[in-house]
């Protein structure tokens, strides 16, 4: 199963600071170890929400907001996308990064991807529909037999 | 932390570091079954104290200090303690009450010892099923019970595989070591098919079946990507990765709503992980790079890699595929390998080339019960207009196939054969 392990902004990368030398290093290093053990399938730093934007979606109406945005500790400053057994799993992995903004305070969210097994025992509604209307298909079949 | 959430994390701590745990220790105490012994004794301990004392910071270096201890001990108990053990436990000692200090010794040395590992556990003195085994519970970090229901075997079964595996290396006197020279490839190639069997099994799937199994795809797949870690300059290695990458990237998209089968040309395209398929295009550059391009895993992942190059099947690059088949057939010639070459001939210069390719096998005795072939030759009879020859066709692989839903759909295209030819006596009469 895949988790984003996603890296909360801080004021300093909100700033467009980059990371210094030292932390690019260690981050080198945790992302070669996540490779060698076959963990980690993508992952990227973002830059400051001042070079972004947002649409928004409200009653059928469009807009759009350009950056920055101020709610600093929800922006996303980055993100791993790996493949992990559980979700302890991809937590010990998050255990095992640098502090992402060094000696600032960091915060690294673990969400899991949505996958086909996922609906192995609860599909969505939209297999459950496709599903019946295959069940009516083939029951009006027999009916015409 | 409640004692089912440390469990948890000990379960995964162990899933990230019990393969380097045993390799470290294979090097000390030169034997596979031991270290294991002696690295599931650190779990156990781990078990008993972290529900209280919580993970440590640095879990692996606790469970490595932990086995370390008792690798020691057994060394010393040990009545058979040859000079060189007392040497190596005084050494132990040494190391461990001042520096270096022994698991940063063993960490930079991890890659070595993890291969070594790999090597032992796909060894050709081991049955396929005991290499499999021994795989999936030494570097994949599964328990018996796991690889157990992975396979649909009885738990017991596993267990004796696993028991007598290790037992036939110690008594083999199989080294702890990564084979050169001439025996290299051979090794090599071992180890790719047991990772590719592994794939395989997962692959093999079906919807009704226990999750345990489909995971066998990700279990092989990050012990592909170990690998090419391990050994970068190995082209075949990144031949079977991007193979497999290439393959899992259709996962979604090989079965419809109720579990029936998609074969691949019918599958929706958009469905299709474009991030794996990203990463088996790589692999098999990094493959073709090292010179590897025509090894016989980099030829299968290039005919995986046209199909995802494709974004609609017309778009597909036919005559280099059947090119590909042609290098295949000459590498590894097999019947399997000739029919996808005829299906391939097919697309590419017309049914009739591949039903001349497809005519040919039906002597062939290893074909005579795979309902692929009657199933091929079926729908190029159909696309040559001999509706009653493709109907029988249909009608004989649907007789030879266990799964329910391709029987289904067979029956269906024979069903649907048969009408053609209603529909041609029709318009005979008028």
């Amino acid at each position: 199963m895949r988790f984003m392990l996603i890296v909360k902004a801080s004021k300093a990368s909100e700033a467009g600071a980059l990371p210094d030398p030292e932390l690019l290093n260690a981050m080198g290093k945790f992302n070669e170890e996540m490779v060698s053990a076959g963990v980690m399938l993508a992952g990227e730093g973002l830059q400051a929400s001042s070079k972004g934007a947002r649409v928004l979606f409200s009653g059928g109406k469009r807009s759009v907001i350009d950056g920055p945005f101020t709610e600093t500790k929800e922006l996303i400053a980055g993100f791993w996308l790996i493949e992990a057994k559980s979700k302890e799993e991809a937590v010990q992995w998050a255990l095992r990064s640098p502090a992402p903004h060094g000696d600032e305070d960091s915060e690294i969210e673990i969400r899991q991807v949505f996958e086909a097994s996922d609906f192995a025992d609860v599909m969505s509604p939209e297999d459950i529909a496709r599903e019946q209307e295959l069940r009516d298909r083939l029951g009006t079949k027999s009916a015409a037999q | 932390m409640s004692a089912s959430d440390a469990h948890r994390a000990i379960d995964a701590v162990w899933r990230i570091e019990s393969a380097k745990l045993i390799a470290g220790l294979t090097r000390i105490v030169r034997d596979v079954g031991v270290a294991e012994e002696l690295a599931q004794d650190a779990l156990v301990a781990a078990l008993e104290k972290w529900p209280q004392s919580g993970v440590p910071d640095n879990p692996g270096a606790w469970l490595m200090a932990t086995a370390k201890h008792r690798a020691i001990d057994l060394l010393r108990r040990s009545k058979r303690l040859e000079k060189k053990h007392e040497q190596l436990g005084a050494q132990l000692e040494r190391d461990e009450a001042g520096e270096p200090d022994l698991a940063a010794a063993i960490d930079d040395d991890i890659g070595d010892d993890l291969l070594r590992l790999v090597f032992i556990a796909c060894h050709p003195v081991l049955s396929t099923d005991a290499r499999v085994a021994l795989t999936l519970r030494l570097l994949g970090g599964l328990t018996t019970a796991e690889i157990a229901r992975a396979f649909l075997v009885p738990e017991a079964t596993v267990a004796q595989r696993i028991v007598r595996a290790k037992r036939t290396l110690t008594e083999a006197r199989v080294p702890f070591e990564v084979p050169h020279g001439a025996d290299r490839a051979a090794r090599l190639s071992s180890v790719l098919e047991v990772i590719y069997l592994v794939f395989n099994e997962g692959y093999s799937a079906t919807a009704g079946d226990d999750w345990m199994r489909p995971a066998l795809c990700e279990d092989a797949l990050r012990l592909g990507r170990i690998l090419a870690e391990l050994v970068p300059g190995e082209s075949e290695v990144h031949g079977l990765v991007a193979l497999m990458e290439i393959q899992a990237s259709r996962s979604r998209a090989r079965t419809g709503p109720s579990g029936e089968p998609i074969l691949l040309l019918e599958q929706n395209r958009a469905r299709w992980d474009r991030l794996l398929i990203g990463r088996g295009l790589a692999a098999l550059a990094r493959a073709e790079k090292l010179g590897g391009a025509l090894g016989p895993y980099a030829l299968q992942a290039a005919i995986t890699a046209c199909h995802a190059r494709a974004r609609t099947m017309e778009e597909t690059d036919w005559a280099r595929i059947v090119a590909l088949y042609d290098a295949l057939a000459a590498l590894t010639p097999s019947p399997v390998v000739e029919l996808n070459r005829a299906v391939a001939l097919a697309f590419a210069f017309g049914p009739a080339a591949g039903l001349e390719v497809v005519d040919a096998l039906m002597t062939e005795p290893a074909l005579e019960k795979y309902h692929l072939l009657p199933s091929v030759r079926g729908d190029l009879l159909a696309k040559l207009g001999r509706f009653e020859e493709a109907r029988t066709e249909f009608e004989r692989a649907a007789s030879l196939t266990q799964n329910t839903q391709e029987q289904k759909l067979l029956h269906e295209r024979a069903a649907a054969s048969a009408k053609e030819i209603a529909g041609f006596t029709a318009d005979f009469r008028g």
